[in-house]
Parts: structure tokens; C-alpha cells; sequence
């Protein structure tokens, strides 16, 4: 009833002029929102709201382009160094996002289960660590022995070009992975790819000897950033110092840049998605998908199919992985365990497995249900404890409540929750994958 | 020369003899049935001719190359497309892109064309998405070119994967129980459709039918299988004849009775 109501109301409003006005208006209020109450969880969501109903609303293609850019080079920049929490958010949104991208080629276009998704992202994370910092003259330290006054492999800037190496090596082992699993189906291959994650996560825990690689559990650390030429943060506060309120630190414009970066990786990976789902390539993936027999009976070398789906979706996660390791200058085994594959999938799930938007969505959701709502709920839980307040009819005082209840360690149990409902009610997801309709001129007879 | 050529093809499953020393030879331009009772080994000699299984024994050889030990997918881009016994269609996926996963060996667009749309890209999709239109209207499906394979009625489904494998520009096609669920007029109009794919594009045609009306009708020759073996082939009229033919399907004593009948 309720769904139906809302889906009679969108359509009403969403004609002539209108759209136009409420995309508008939810940006500005947004803004508004954020900029006049910089701590208050609920206006970023109402700002982050905003990209939905720009993707929802009908409205021309140059008034999405110049409002989508508005908001994420203009406003989210503004917002987010005057918060630099919101930053955080936004980055680890965009990083998500990435990998839910590459994930959804592997499980949501050629519906390869993989379950241990998030070792590609660490092979990126690794490779820019360990040529990015130290580490290539600590090889015969253990970890912890090594001096102090060691010097760096490479430049700092050397992290463009690993972008791209980054790509071409996360590439490769993704078909390392894909070989031998090209037998496999359904759930042995998730078995074998979770087996696959783990022995990734293994080697960096104990790659510390007989030669150091990656430094053991302790991690790597520092890792280079590229330069920042200070003219780009004086630049940044003549033009914004007014409307920030404060001079930004070149610190705060690391951030601002990794964000950019994010976003256009983002991009790019979007516009590979894209092209490749609408070509040969893509319909193999998802014919593959549907029925593997029939598939083959077609002509299409499965085998290649899925190497090319292993390769394409992990080189996605092994770009960002080198983004990681420079943004966070540090880099542990801890990052990249198996919860982080199944958050992954879970945004995949939740937002649509096939579907562009879909996943990014449910990367965005479960971003900030975990660093903003799961967070929100542990600090409120907490005032409460230290409150005198009562529960009400049983009688029950919240300072009694033990400490051991932190919504903030509840991931799991959110994941869980999700991955279950969304099973139940909706398992096409948020924004279900679509067809592309085509045009036909229907004039031809026969 | 034979387009398809078998020899002695053996298929074992465990101590079964699935196919036993079959030999089979399909003249180019034919429309050939493959009849036999439930078990009789039918879908698993398509199943061995198109590569989902290996043969035990035997050699086979396509239009003068040999099959034997290929993949099914380099099977497929030999020639050879088939439609399935339970119909197998990509559910998800729109009629037109069934139809163009069908041409999937004749596209040529590398992922450099593809990534950046060039000329050769989108001459080709668009020549692809014609040809695909142009076989849907073949097959008699109107209208349905957005719709999701599985959101079309059952025999437009059967019609559906009869233009799919006919993309692939196939030599041969091979048809599993095409007319099985299908009422007498559908039935009709599904046989003028073979008979047409054979005089327009000279396509040869191998099929498995249970429905004696629709192989009867079609067919130029009958190859009859039991428990494995080819028992008969012939013209419809010789393997209407054939004693072994008649007791395969109704039992040893049914020719016996055929006599007692006529003794009357």
C-alpha cells in the first residue's frame, strides 16, 4: 500500500519542472544542513541523500552532469574539510564502492561466487607498500630490528604509475586465481576462492622471513604519498579560506586529494563497467551467468570468460588497494580479512548484484551504517549510561547496562541481518539490474 | 562427401553402455530424425556429438575436420548449434540479447574497440542488432525484442532458441524434442519453420522428436535407436515397416499380434 502511495506520488511530482526544483533544493538543504551543523550525522545523510534523488529524478543529462559535479568537486570538498570526519566517510564510500564494482563483475555479471574477493585489494595495498616505503632495504631485518635512517625504493610520485601497475598486477593474479578454479562451479568455487583470500592474507601475516616482504602483522609503515606542492594548498585557501571558515593544512588537503583520486577511479572503473556489460564481452558474462550449458553450446569459452571476469574485476580492487596504501601511509594484514570480502558481497547484495547504481548505493549504505549509524548508536548508548535514566515499566537503569553492548562491534551481526532480509524480501536488491531496451523500427514486415 | 560422419561412437556411464558402436553418417542438406524409447541413448549422442560428453570409442568427423577431443564451445564455432530438451534460455537476458549471445563467434570487436566505442564496434553491434531482429521475425516472434526470455509463453521460449542457434550462421542444427509440449497447430507451424531454415538457408537439420506426426512429416531419413544401438534407419516408409522398429516401442510379442490380427 505505502509502496504503491510513494510510487503514485513520484510519479506525479516527477514531471515538467519539478524535479528540477526538488534536485535543487535537496542540495541546498542539504549543504545547509551540513554547513550550519558540521557534527550532525542526520544533515550528512540528507546531503549524501541528495546523489539519489539526482539519480531518481528525471531531469536532462547536462543538469545531472553540472549538479553531479557541483556536488562532488564543490560542496562534499567545502563540507568535508570543514568536517574531516565526513571526509573519512565520503573516501571509504568511494573506496567501497570501487570494490563493490569490481566484485559485481565477478558475482553480480558472471555470478561467479567469490568469497574471497578482498585479496586483490591487498595485493594492490602491498605492491605500492612495499616499493612505496622502505621496505625494499629492510628485506633482511626482522620486523622491528630495522634502523632508522633507511632510504625510500622509489619517489614518492612513483604512485601514478603504480596506479597502473597496480591494475596490470592485480590483473594477473586474478587470473592466477582463475585458473584453477575454472572447473568449479557455484559452491565449490566460493569454497576455493575463500580458501584463496585467506592464503593472501596468510603470506602477508608471515612473508616477514627468511626475507622481510611485508613486514609480518606489524604491517608497513610509513608509505610514501605523492608530493603536494604547496602553490595547489594556497591555491585551495584563496579561493575557499571564506567559505571553510579556517585555513586548511596540507594534511587536510591529503585528504581532499584521495578523495578526488577515489572519485575518479570511480569513474573510470563506471565507464569500463558500462562499455564492457553493453558489448560481447558483457553478454557472455551474464550468459554465462544464466545457464554455463547453454552458454557453451553458443560457442563461448567459458574458460576465458571467467578468467577475463576474474582479471577485470580484480584489477578494479588492486587500483584502489595502491590508493589505499598511499592514503593511510600504513598498511596491516588486519585490513584485509575475511569480514571485508563478505562486507563487500554484502554491499553487492544489498544494492543489486548487476546493477551499476545498485552497488554503489549499498556500498554507501553500509558504509555509513557502519561508521555513522552503528557509531551514532554506541555514543548514545553510552551518554545513556552515564545518565540517571531509567527504562521505563521494567524499571531497568541504563548505567547498569554493560559496557559489553557496543553497537560499534556489531558489523557482523549488521552483515548478517542484511544478507538475510535482503534474501527474504528483495534479493534482486535496491536498484535491481535492468535490461537495456533497444530501439527497433518496427516498419520491416516478415 | 558426408557433412557429419560417425564411427563405432561408444559412450559409457559406470557399467552402462550409454551409445554402443553407433555408426551414423548425415548427408549435407538433409533433415534427418533420431527416434527411439525413453533411455534409448538419443540426447546422449547429441550430448557426445556436440563435446558435453567424451566418446569412449569411435572417430567423428564434421565437415571434414574431426570433432573428437574438441571443446563444446570450439564444437559450436565449428557449425554445429542445437536447442535443448528442457528449454535452456538465458532467462535474464532480452530476446534480442539471446539472439546476439548466439552470434557471440562471429563478433570480432576487441576490448580496445569495445572500451572506447570505435567505428568498427558500432558498425558491428549495429549489424549484429539487425540481423538479430531480422531472425526473430523469422522464427515468428513479434514484438518481444525488450522483453525477458523467461516472460515469454512456452512455445515462443522454444521458438526463441530455434533463432538463437540459427544466429550462429550453423551448418548443422541440432534439435532436441523441439515439438515436446506443443498443441497440433503449433506443432504444424513449427515444422513449416524447419522446412523453411532448410530451403532458405540450407541448413541440414538433426533431430530427436517423440511426436511420430511431426518425424513422420519431416523427415527425409530416420536413424531408430535402443539401448544404445542403432536398430533401423531408413525412409519414414521403411522404418514404418521395420519389425525390430515395432518391437522396440510396443514390446516382442506386439509383431506377434500384428499377425494374429491379420490371421483374422
Amino acid at each position: 500500500m505505502i509502496s504503491l502511495f510513494l510510487k503514485d506520488l513520484f510519479n506525479r511530482v516527477n514531471q515538467g519542472r519539478w524535479p528540477y526544483l526538488i534536485v535543487i533544493g535537496h542540495i541546498l538543504a542539504g549543504s545547509l544542513l551540513v554547513y550550519t551543523q558540521p557534527r550532525s550525522n542526520l544533515a550528512f545523510l540528507v546531503l549524501m541523500t541528495s546523489f539519489m534523488s539526482l539519480y531518481f529524478f528525471t531531469t536532462s543529462v547536462r543538469f545531472k552532469l553540472i549538479a553531479g559535479t557541483m556536488l562532488a568537486l564543490v560542496i562534499i570538498p567545502i563540507v568535508g574539510v570543514r568536517n574531516i570526519f565526513y571526509l573519512e566517510v565520503i573516501f571509504q564510500i568511494s573506496v567501497f564502492a570501487a570494490l563493490a564494482l569490481g566484485l559485481n563483475i565477478v558475482v553480480g555479471f558472471a555470478g561467479l561466487l567469490d568469497l574471497g574477493y578482498v585479496a586483490f585489494y591487498a595485493v594492490g595495498a602491498y605492491l605500492w607498500a612495499f616499493f612505496g616505503s622502505q621496505q625494499f632495504y629492510v628485506l633482511h631485518f626482522a620486523p622491528g630490528t630495522q634502523p632508522s635512517d633507511l632510504p625510500f625504493l622509489l619517489p614518492g610520485d612513483a604512485f601514478y604509475m603504480f596506479l597502473l601497475v597496480g591494475v596490470v598486477i592485480a590483473g594477473l593474479t586474478g587470473i592466477l586465481l582463475g585458473l584453477p578454479v575454472l572447473r568449479l562451479r557455484g559452491d565449490y568455487l566460493a569454497i576455493v576462492t575463500l580458501g584463496f583470500g585467506e592464503v593472501i592474507r596468510v603470506l602477508a601475516n608471515n612473508l616477514d622471513k627468511p626475507l622481510n616482504f611485508t613486514n609480518g602483522p606489524q604491517g608497513i609503515t610509513p608509505i610514501q604519498r605523492p608530493s603536494m606542492p604547496d602553490p595547489v594548498v594556497e591555491w585551495f585557501n584563496s579561493v575557499f579560506r571564506g567559505v571553510v571558515g579556517h585555513d586548511v593544512t596540507p594534511a587536510d588537503m591529503y585528504n581532499l586529494m584521495f578523495y578526488i583520486f577515489a572519485l575518479i577511479v570511480i569513474i573510470v572503473i563506471i565507464f569500463v563497467t558500462r562499455r564492457l556489460d553493453d558489448s560481447k564481452l558483457g553478454r557472455a558474462w551474464t550468459a554465462v551467468r544464466e545457464d554455463e550449458t547453454a552458454a557453451i553450446a553458443q560457442g563461448i569459452p567459458l574458460v576465458k570468460m571467467k578468467l577475463a571476469a576474474f582479471a577485470v574485476g580484480a584489477s578494479f580492487a588492486g587500483v584502489m588497494g595502491v590508493l589505499l596504501a598511499a592514503s593511510r601511509t600504513f598498511i596491516s594484514p588486519e585490513s584485509f580479512s575475511f569480514m571485508q570480502s563478505i562486507g563487500v558481497l554484502t554491499m553487492v547484495i544489498l544494492g543489486g548484484a548487476g546493477s551499476i547504481p545498485g552497488v554503489i548505493l549499498g556500498a554507501a549504505t553500509v558504509t555509513i551504517l557502519n561508521l555513522q549509524v552503528l557509531q551514532g548508536f554506541s555514543l548514545y548508548l553510552n551518554e545513556l549510561r552515564q545518565s540517571d535514566a531509567v527504562m521505563p515499566i521494567i524499571n531497568f537503569a541504563w548505567k547498569d547496562l554493560s559496557p559489553q553492548l557496543d553497537p560499534a562491534k556489531y558489523q557482523r551481526m549488521l552483515f548478517g541481518l542484511i544478507l538475510v532480509l535482503m534474501m527474504i524480501f528483495r534479493p534482486a536488491g535496491l536498484i535491481p539490474a535492468t535490461r537495456r531496451k533497444r530501439e527497433i523500427d518496427a516498419e520491416e514486415t516478415n | 562427401m558426408a557433412l557429419l560422419e560417425m564411427n563405432n561412437i561408444t559412450k559409457v556411464f559406470g557399467g552402462l553402455k550409454a551409445i554402443s558402436d553407433v555408426t551414423f553418417s548425415l548427408e549435407k542438406g538433409r533433415i534427418v530424425s533420431i527416434i527411439g524409447p525413453n533411455g534409448a541413448g538419443k540426447t546422449t549422442f547429441f550430448n557426445t556429438l556436440t563435446g558435453i560428453y567424451k566418446p569412449d570409442g569411435g572417430t567423428i568427423t564434421f565437415n571434414g575436420k574431426s570433432l573428437v577431443g574438441l571443446r563444446p564451445d570450439q564444437i559450436a564455432a565449428r557449425g554445429i548449434a542445437r536447442t535443448f530438451q528442457n528449454i535452456r534460455l538465458f532467462p535474464d537476458m532480452s530476446v534480442i540479447e539471446n539472439i546476439l549471445v548466439g552470434m557471440h563467434i562471429h563478433l570480432k570487436q576487441s576490448p580496445l574497440q569495445t572500451l572506447f566505442r570505435l567505428p568498427g564496434f558500432k558498425k558491428e553491434e549495429a549489424d549484429a542488432e539487425k540481423k538479430a531482429v531480422r531472425l526473430m521475425r523469422y522464427v515468428g516472434l513479434k514484438r518481444v525484442e525488450n522483453e525477458l526470455a523467461k516472460n515469454l509463453p512456452y512455445g515462443a521460449q522454444r521458438r526463441l532458441e530455434i533463432a538463437r542457434a540459427l544466429a550462429a550462421d550453423p551448418l548443422l542444427l541440432l534439435l532436441d524434442e523441439p515439438a515436446a509440449g506443443m498443441n497440433p497447430q503449433e506443432t504444424e507451424d513449427i515444422i513449416r519453420l524447419f522446412r523453411n531454415i532448410k530451403a532458405d538457408m540450407g541448413i541440414t537439420i538433426l533431430l530427436i522428436e517423440h511426436d511420430m506426426r511431426v518425424v513422420m512429416n519431416i523427415s527425409e531419413d530416420i536413424c531408430v535407436m535402443d539401448y544404445g544401438e542403432k536398430i533401423a534407419e531408413g525412409t519414414p516408409q521403411e522404418i514404418r515397416a521395420n519389425t525390430r522398429v515395432i518391437e522396440a516401442y510396443l514390446g516382442r510379442g506386439a509383431v506377434a499380434g500384428q499377425h494374429e490380427e491379420k490371421m483374422r
